[in-house]
């Protein structure tokens, strides 16, 4: 049965991205609070002061279904994923440009949401947008909305961050507890009354680098644990090096709420999507340095770095005794989450 | 806020179970975990690594998906082809390779592909509410499942008749696991001296058929769940029950499991399906291994809505090649026996349906890293 026709100012329009008014309109009513100047929004180009030093830069784009879900929505993750990126390459944010490809038929009250977000996660993450651009395509040829960000960010490390510097004798040691972003998409998307509802975990992490910098601690790599979870960072860290990464199951932080969805739904809270969790990697004598600033907030080691095979492994004790070879993430029918 | 992924409890619970397995074994024993989620649970957490020397375990054909017959892909797909037909069934269901004589990647997300319309179910009733969606169309649900699922198809069934739905039909796949442990220790050359049976097929159905299971081949089985320490207390009775001789079924998941099983469920089932022969993947026909409708529902048959339809009883011929799923799912081979594991068999591109299903014993050693 067809849906009675909405409003036609209530929905995205091809008309939208077309350049004329209706373009200028949607830029001036909704989008025009995302630039902290609003007048970049006139220019071709931004024009940005950075400061001296080196830099870093990255991009990436957001096709996550559902557009919200509890603790976020892909406007907030666009923000901090592509801040995330800097902050693991040791880079403070300062900039982003941002991608918008609408549908046609967008709820304009969705786009007003997803916008409010990324004012407010650009807030969270220090970071400014200073240039964008806007496109709206047919109805059924994109998924509500599409997001693009590229960020640059000021280096604040000397040695790279980089997973050739990591050695065996090595510490790992993550963040915070896994899989709440996965759990949060999932939910959202089949309708899971999780009681209480679970949150995305999509928060910054450039503060909590920026705490283990100021702590001294060296951080031979970092990286964020976005699609594929844990099992798929550990196992991209393990095959370029010839490493051995021993993972201590009984110390992987999962809340309870996640276990047990993934005990419902057959999925391993490792194989779980993040989007505010990253994976340390510290000499052993920085570890104890390390916890003190990451264990607050729910931070945990979880294993170390050995010599390994040609191709490198990983290799997970489980709180039984016994021991699997961790694999990535693969074969299953899990739609994009990121 | 957070907890390590196993209680700690438990984990002692599970070591103290290891430790008195090791004191009562006396001899090697072979054992078969009959379901594929007790397989991966096994796999996943190491169990088979606790064991002591000489108990093997050797696992079972335990997944509906990986036992469904290629000549029933093969009867979803040419339906799935209809420009008037809605498919719908399971997910791992749209992955498994028919027999391929039909061309392209031989499953049905291939026909869907191709432009047919296969539609994900989590949940049997809803092919009633898609039914009702599109009046204009014909939706065919493809019920595949053991003793565990067959009552929630049963309930879409009831539904169906009530609801007079003349445009829902169903190709019926359910099977039942006593038979088909019957199958197995009837076979030449089988090992099996003993059985965890499957915990989820027995809280539907109770044990009075394991028991006459147990009585006429004189072996031991033992009802378990799916967790360590659930499968765990299952091993412990099942060798005690081999060491002193006994014959007999015995429940080690009593948290879930009543003699009597669950009568509304049952009821349910037995009111809609009767016991048939069927063809299981691997094995060949099993007498009583399937559920089939009663004769009052048999107008739900897709046979009956699609007279045409090319013959999803038959036991057509499995697909021919390296692929040794036959003999995976019989117990006789394990995963890495076969020369496909791994290498042109992996779950993005998988040879046999125990490599498809989250229920497959190639999946879950794929899974969880057992590659050599």
């Amino acid at each position: 049965m067809a849906e009675p026709a909405p409003p036609v100012t209530a929905r995205i329009q091809l008309a939208h991205g077309g350049g004329g008014t209706l373009m200028q309109q949607l830029i001036d009513a909704e989008l025009r609070r995302l630039y902290a100047d609003p007048d970049q929004v006139l220019h071709d180009a931004a024009r940005l002061s950075l400061p001296h030093g080196r830099l870093a830069f990255t991009t990436d784009s957001y096709v996550v279904q559902p557009l919200e879900f509890e603790g976020g929505d892909i406007g907030s993750l666009a923000v901090t994923g592509t801040a995330n990126d800097l902050a693991m390459a040791g880079a403070r944010p300062l900039v982003l440009s941002l991608g918008l490809i609408l549908e046609e038929g967008l709820e304009l009250a969705v786009l007003r949401r997803i916008v409010s977000s990324m004012v407010e996660a650009a807030r969270h993450c220090g970071v400014t947008i200073v240039t964008g651009d806007t496109k709206v395509v047919e109805r059924g040829k994109g998924d509500g909305a599409f997001l693009n960000t590229s960020g640059i960010g000021l280096l604040q490390v000397d040695d790279p961050i980089d997973p050739l510097a990591i050695a065996p004798g090595d510490q790992l040691l993550v963040s915070g507890d896994l899989g709440r972003h996965g759990v949060a998409i999932l939910a959202a998307r089949h309708g899971l009354d999780l009681q209480p509802p679970l949150a995305s975990d999509c928060m910054p992490l450039w503060p909590a680098v920026e705490a283990l910098l100021a702590a001294g601690v060296r951080l031979h790599c970092l990286r964020d644990l976005t699609r594929g979870g844990l099992a798929s960072a550990l196992q991209e860290l393990a095959a370029p090096n010839a490493l051995e990464l021993q993972i201590k199951e009984a110390c992987l932080p999962v809340a309870e709420p996640v276990r047990r969805t993934c005990e419902l739904l057959g999925f391993d809270p490792l194989h779980l999507a993040n989007e505010g969790r990253f994976l340390a990697v510290v000499p052993e004598a920085d570890r104890q340095r390390a916890l003190e600033v990451l264990g607050p907030a729910g931070g945990a080691w979880i294993g170390l770095v050995a010599a390994g095979p040609p191709r490198g492994r990983v290799l997970l004790r489980t709180p039984y005794g016994s021991e699997r070879v961790l694999v990535p993430l693969s074969g299953e029918l899990l739609p994009r989450i990121c | 806020m957070s907890a390590p992924l196993a209680a700690t409890a438990e984990v002692a619970a599970v070591r103290e179970l290891a430790q008195e397995l090791a004191a009562i074994t006396t001899r090697p024993w072979t054992l078969m975990e009959v379901c594929g989620g007790q397989t991966h649970a096994i796999v996943r957490w190491g169990l088979d690594q606790l064991l002591p020397p000489g108990l093997r375990l050797i696992h079972g054909p335990g997944c509906p998906v990986c036992v469904t017959p290629a000549a029933t892909i093969d009867a979803a797909r040419s339906l799935a082809r209809r420009p008037e037909v809605i498919l719908c069934s399971y997910g791992d269901m749209l992955r498994v390779p028919g027999s391929a004589a039909d061309g392209g990647p031989g499953d049905l997300l291939g026909v869907r592909a191709e432009g047919g319309d296969v539609r994900l179910l989590t949940s049997p009733l809803e092919a009633l509410a898609l039914a009702r969606r599109h009046p204009d169309r014909q939706v065919v649900f493809l019920a595949v499942g053991f003793e565990t699922t067959a009552p929630a198809t049963a309930l879409l069934v009831r539904q169906a008749m009530a609801a007079g739905a003349a445009n829902l039909s169903l190709l019926a796949a359910h099977v039942r696991v006593p038979p088909a442990m019957a199958a197995i220790l009837a076979a030449e050359g089988n090992q099996v001296q003993g059985f965890l049976a499957a915990g989820h097929v027995c809280a539907v159905m109770g044990t009075t058929e394991l028991e006459q299971l147990a009585d006429r081949h004189g072996v031991p089985v033992v009802v378990s769940g799916f967790e360590p320490l659930d499968l765990m207390r299952g091993l412990v009775a099942c060798v005690r029950l081999l060491e002193r001789g006994e014959a007999r079924v015995a429940n080690a998941y009593g948290r879930v499991v009543r003699q009597q099983g669950n009568p509304a469920a049952r009821g349910l089932l037995e009111s809609v399906f009767e016991p048939v022969d069927r063809p299981w993947r691997g094995f060949g026909v099993i007498p009583g291994g399937g559920l089939g409708l009663r004769v009052p529902f048999r107008r739900l048959e897709a046979g009956a809505r699609f007279p045409d339809l090319p013959g999803g009883r038959a036991a057509a011929p499995e697909p021919a090649g390296v692929c040794i799923s036959g003999a995976i799912l019989q117990g006789r081979a394990r995963p890495m026996d076969c020369p496909a594991f791994g290498s042109t068999c992996t779950p993005e591109h998988p040879l046999g349906a125990p490599m498809v299903s989250s229920e497959g014993a190639c999946a879950a050693y794929h899974r969880y890293g057992r590659r050599g």
